[in-house]
């Protein structure tokens, strides 16, 4: 049962991947990565890992992907819009995305078979647990990724403010 | 995983989707009975005895009007739209407890669906997915003025959904679990006597409390944040395109995140299947009266809030874009982040 729902989770997760690289309109990627993100949501529930499945769709697809689709509609992007790449820039598309192919089989041809860890603890991605791992033995990495978080929110603030010197002038 | 938990899952999840959807179809009624109240109207009066036939004949309406579909690219998306809304709408109903324990055949059931231990961050899930309903259908119309009510729609629910998830922590910083069951239980009766005080969390999060209602009031897009609806400025928002049954999902999806929204107040707030005197019942009818009490007790709860939309709808007006955003950002975000100091502090004195 497990394994039937891993295979159907695995074929939506790739096909929807690779339709939002081969869509022509780019509301559609969007979408289908919406989808994708779905796809892998399931994944974590499969692992047992709830909290992670629901803050992954609350956070990629509730709201980061909505991000992308607000700018997509403003600027109306649609097919008829979009340009034909020069040959060199697809040329040097398909070498970056062939060598990151190569690299990626080299990878996994002189990694270790890993052992498929059997569920030694069934509570193990539970919130309750995560919370305490999270501030508790990984405290410091923790507050240091929400600190890098707010630098950067601080950062988009200044650069979306208005220089004040230019409008008065 | 027995026949008999299957059965008694799938018999909950048929009666829960039925009584969501009647409410729902009632709510259109009730809304207009009252309106016609607060107007000093008769309201609509033909159809049956007292109108009560009234929904029957609204859907009906609804059913036979020409389908009508834009001239646009994407009807796949353009259906897709109004199916998604109503389907993040009937899903949050899945996880709330809609009443304690009861004891039949033999057997003990809990009256929820699925009693997961994630159940609040859950409901936010699907209330940040519940945005691609309007967007996509708005966007799929292929006109300007359901575009502009599609984002003014979706960058309101995402500015209030923050808000909101500010305003519940502070309360589950005093639960200490996601889960609503867990939340219900521990709001056990009225009074909890060995702390002297409500055992309601709205007795212990008031602020909270305010916050989350008005964060549900723009979450539904009902008054007095229907800017998404604005008629004199957009035609009719993000549904302008849409006829006929489309039409009716996006209204009808209103009415039951209206209803759900009641009832995830109540349980949060207002004690979910509790109520007075629960000790005394138990001891003197047993488990399954306290359970239907609790039922009926829960559904007074939401019968109020639904009540209290209304009530709000014909009473406050509407808000300028800039008043909805300066609220969201300047003043409903920064109350709940000083909310959670407060009760953090007051939890840590109190130890």
């Amino acid at each position: 049962m497990t394994l039937y729902i891993f295979y159907f989770l695995s074929f939506v997760a790739i096909f929807c991947g690779l339709m939002t690289v081969f869509s022509r309109n780019p509301i559609h990627s969007v979408l289908y990565l919406i989808g994708c993100f779905f796809a892998i949501a399931g994944h974590y529930l499969l692992l047992e890992a709830e909290f992670l499945a629901v803050v992954h769709i609350i956070v990629y697809a509730g709201a980061i992907m909505v991000l992308f689709l607000f700018t997509l509609m403003m600027m109306n992007l649609n097919e008829q819009i979009e340009k034909h790449k020069p040959a060199l820039a697809r040329m040097a598309a398909v070498i970056a995305s062939g060598l990151l192919m190569l690299v990626l089989i080299a990878i996994l041809k002189k990694a270790d078979t890993l052992t498929v860890a059997t569920n030694q603890n069934d509570a193990i991605g539970t919130i309750k647990n995560l919370g305490k791992i999270l501030l508790d033995e990984y405290f410091f990495p923790f507050e240091f990724a929400s600190v890098l978080f707010l630098t950067a929110m601080v950062g988009a603030v200044l650069l979306a403010k208005k220089d004040k010197s230019k409008v008065a002038s | 995983m027995d026949s008999f938990f299957l059965i008694e899952k799938g018999v909950l999840i048929v009666v829960i989707f039925a009584i969501t959807m009647l409410i729902a179809l009632y709510s259109t009624f009730a809304e207009r009975k009252i309106a016609a109240f607060f107007q000093d109207r008769v309201g609509p009066n033909r159809a049956g005895p007292g109108g009560i036939l009234q929904p029957l004949a609204d859907g009906l309406k609804m059913f036979t009007k020409e389908d009508f579909t834009p001239d646009t690219p994407n009807k796949f998306l353009f259906i897709l739209g109004p199916g998604l809304f109503m389907t993040t709408a009937l899903l949050t109903s899945s996880v709330i407890p809609w009443g304690d324990t009861v004891n039949l055949f033999g057997r003990e059931f809990n009256l929820q669906v699925a009693d997961i231990n994630v159940a609040v961050i859950f409901i936010f899930g699907v209330v940040s997915i519940g945005v691609y309903g309007i967007m996509i259908g708005g966007w799929a119309s292929n006109n300007k003025y359901s575009l502009l009510g599609a984002v003014r729609a979706t960058s309101q629910m995402i500015s209030y959904e923050i808000a909101m998830g500010l305003s519940i922590i502070s309360v589950l910083m005093m639960t200490g679990t996601l889960s609503l069951r867990e939340i219900s239980l521990q709001q056990y009766g009225f009074i909890n006597w060995n702390e002297h005080w409500f055992s309601w969390y709205v007795f212990r999060q008031p602020l909270a409390f305010l916050i989350f209602l008005t964060c549900a009031f723009a979450e539904t897009n009902r008054t007095p944040f229907d800017l998404p609806e604005c008629e004199s400025e957009l035609i009719g928002g993000y549904h302008t395109e849409y006829s006929s049954m489309k039409l009716g999902f996006y209204l009808f999806a209103e009415y039951i995140n209206m209803f759900i929204s009641s009832a995830i107040i109540s349980v949060l707030f207002f004690g979910g299947f509790n109520y007075p005197g629960m000790n005394w019942v138990n001891e003197t009818w047993g488990i399954n009266a306290v359970a239907f009490l609790g039922v009926v007790a829960l559904f007074i709860k939401i019968f109020f809030f639904i009540f209290f939309y209304m009530w709000v709808r014909w009473t406050v007006p509407r808000f300028r874009y800039d008043q909805l955003m300066n609220l969201g950002w300047k003043v409903l975000i920064p109350l709940s982040i000083l909310n959670i100091v407060i009760t953090g502090g007051v939890i840590l004195l109190l130890k």
